[in-house]
């Protein structure tokens, strides 16, 4: 509820719309979706299996990133053991070749597994922005519930459709509790 | 009934029948023309199709024991695979006018000659070979047994007495069956050479035997989810849950075979390095480098995608892939014992297993217009059918 907001500039992060259950705000997300809104997100206590859809959450980035990770920890596992056993540091072994590839083989696989499990962790971090010491959605004065028992679906000023009177109305539409303005 | 109860299947059960009966005349045939041949390809033909029906009990135990919707969804499939186990026992007789060509243990001479092996005299010999055979025929047909009255009655009744009952023959079923299954495929398959020991073989074996019947019970999922009333329980979650287990089997058989591999390799030892031998040589190799390939490399990375999972069409493809390969997994496990030297293959090869492989299949087919398509009364069912995708 800045002073400073009016309709024709807004300088709003976004508005939040909260909701007492989690079927009415996974049917909110539903139609924001459908009312051709993209840039907005939902709050919730815990994991909601629909929501997912309803949102649209897009495929991320992850999987691609921990098949990355995993193929160079192996290939840099299988690297390493290589150089150090035929390049820099040839031992004769029980007579078995330098280049002896099933001794090879459980390194390599830890190291697949090390790459791929530290990429998917920061991998993570990353795409999601993570540490993130400041975030606009707090400023909402009753979002601290969103951790016990509401719902909440925050539409982005960052979006095309934006516009704080029409989204306004448009949030009212959906049954919420209320609508608040978040400040950025 | 059982033609009429499940129309998906009749053309699958007249192919059977058709190239079941093809491949029993001919491994007939072979059996005059060649005993010695017609045995040795007769074991694979037995392995296979008693790995299925061991496989499917065992998933179906696991199932029982865990719950959940991919229980559910293959439930019928791995009850139908386990009821064939008479079918099995009955193609073990076979193999029984056989033990002197196969298994050199038996000749007197052999034990004679070897020391390593006449220590063993008192496992390997063809009373306790048998007496062993019977126990572990018993145990599974005991318990499968047990597992279709039971699943029937819940059928009928739907009084939940029957679904613990299965859980608890299950909990002690899965350990008496890792021991039966075990030592079977220490007397049926490692004693083909009596001095060669390997104590992961039992296991790598039971994995083999989950990946086919996993993939055996998906490809026939995949048949009958034309009927809607089937389809209902194969939505994209569960079927994303069946090819995460596949999946599992596929790492499974490949982390057991790579360690039987590293630890003979790096022992090194004259009595066990022998059987690896064998395979890497004679153009046997190539056999080994074609299941890294395509029994773990290949399945292992389109089991990765999502999208491989959930579309039960693909998911059942790289099932019937899986299927195919695991037929020389097991040649390849007897074969170049009997042809050391060289690679070779024989029309009986295909003959018997056509034979072995139709009649079971055709039992399999019957077994299943038995039972109706989803368990009525399984407590997950209702748990599976509301599952939103």
């Amino acid at each position: 509820m800045s002073i400073h907001s009016d309709a024709r500039t807004p300088r709003l992060y976004g508005l939040m719309a909260e909701f007492d259950s989690p079927d009415a705000l996974v049917a909110a997300a539903r139609r924001t979706q459908e009312g051709g809104y993209r840039k907005f997100d939902a709050y919730t206590p815990f994991p909601i299996e629909e929501l997912h859809e309803a949102i649209d959450a897009h495929r991320t980035a992850v999987p691609l990133l921990v098949l990355i990770g995993g193929i160079v920890g192996g290939l840099s596992g299988y690297g390493l053991e290589y150089w150090v056993s035929i390049v820099a540091y040839p031992l004769n072994i029980g007579g078995r070749p330098f280049h002896s590839w099933p001794a090879f083989i459980p390194i390599t696989f830890e190291m697949t597994v090390l790459f791929a499990a530290l990429t998917a962790v920061f991998g993570m971090l990353a795409l999601n922005r993570l540490p993130e010491p400041y975030h606009p959605v707090f400023n909402a004065p009753r979002f601290a519930l969103a951790t016990r028992d509401r719902f909440f679906l925050c539409i982005e000023s960052a979006d095309a459709k934006f516009d704080t009177a029409a989204t306004r109305r448009f949030l009212e539409s959906l049954g919420p509790r209320e609508v608040t303005d978040v400040e950025p | 009934m059982n033609d009429a109860a499940i129309p998906e299947l009749s053309g699958l059960r007249r192919a059977a029948l058709v190239v079941g009966t093809l491949g029993v005349v001919a491994s007939l045939a072979g059996a005059w023309l060649d005993p010695a041949q017609f045995f040795r390809s007769y074991l694979v033909a037995f392995l296979y199709c008693a790995g299925l029906s061991i496989g499917c009990l065992a998933v179906l135990m696991v199932s029982h024991l865990t719950g959940g919707g991919w229980g559910v969804a293959i439930r019928r499939p791995l009850e139908a695979g386990a009821g064939v186990l008479p079918l099995v026992a009955l193609l073990f007789v076979p193999l029984l006018f056989g033990l002197p060509s196969l298994y050199t243990w038996t000749q007197a001479a052999t034990m004679a000659a070897d020391e390593v092996v006449r220590s063993k005299q008192a496992y390997l010999n063809v009373p306790f070979f048998l007496v062993r055979a019977v126990v572990y025929f018993a145990a599974w047909l005991v318990m499968a047994f047990f597992l279709a009255r039971w699943s029937r009655a819940q059928d009928r009744t739907g009084d939940p007495r029957y679904a613990d009952l299965m859980r608890k023959l299950s909990g002690g079923g899965l350990v008496l069956l890792g021991f039966t299954a075990t030592f079977a495929s220490f007397d049926w398959v490692m004693s083909l050479d009596p001095k060669w020991f390997s104590t992961i073989f039992g296991l790598l074996f039971l994995g083999g035997q989950g990946l086919g019947a996993m993939a055996f019970a998906i490809a026939v999922a995949y048949l009958l989810s034309s009927r809607a009333e089937y389809a209902r329980a194969l939505k994209p979650t569960i079927l994303n849950d069946l090819g995460n287990l596949m999946l599992a089997f596929v790492m499974i058989w490949a982390y057991l075979a790579f360690s039987q591999l590293l630890i003979i390799w790096a022992g090194n030892l004259p009595d066990e390095i022998p059987w690896y031998l064998r395979r890497i040589s004679g153009g046997w190799n190539v056999i080994a480098i074609g299941l890294a390939v395509f029994y773990f490399a290949v399945p292992f990375l389109v089991l990765l995608s999502r999208g491989n999972k959930r579309r039960h069409r693909r998911l059942a493809a790289i099932a019937t892939g899986i299927l195919i390969v695991r037929a020389f997994d097991l040649f390849f496990l007897v074969a170049p014992e009997f042809s050391p030297e060289r690679i070779t293959a024989h029309w009986l090869d295909v003959a018997t297993l056509a034979g072995a492989g139709g009649l079971w299949l055709t039992m399999f087919v019957r077994q299943l217009g038995t039972l109706p398509p989803l368990a009525p009364n399984d407590p997950d069912l209702a748990g599976a059918l509301a599952r939103k995708h």
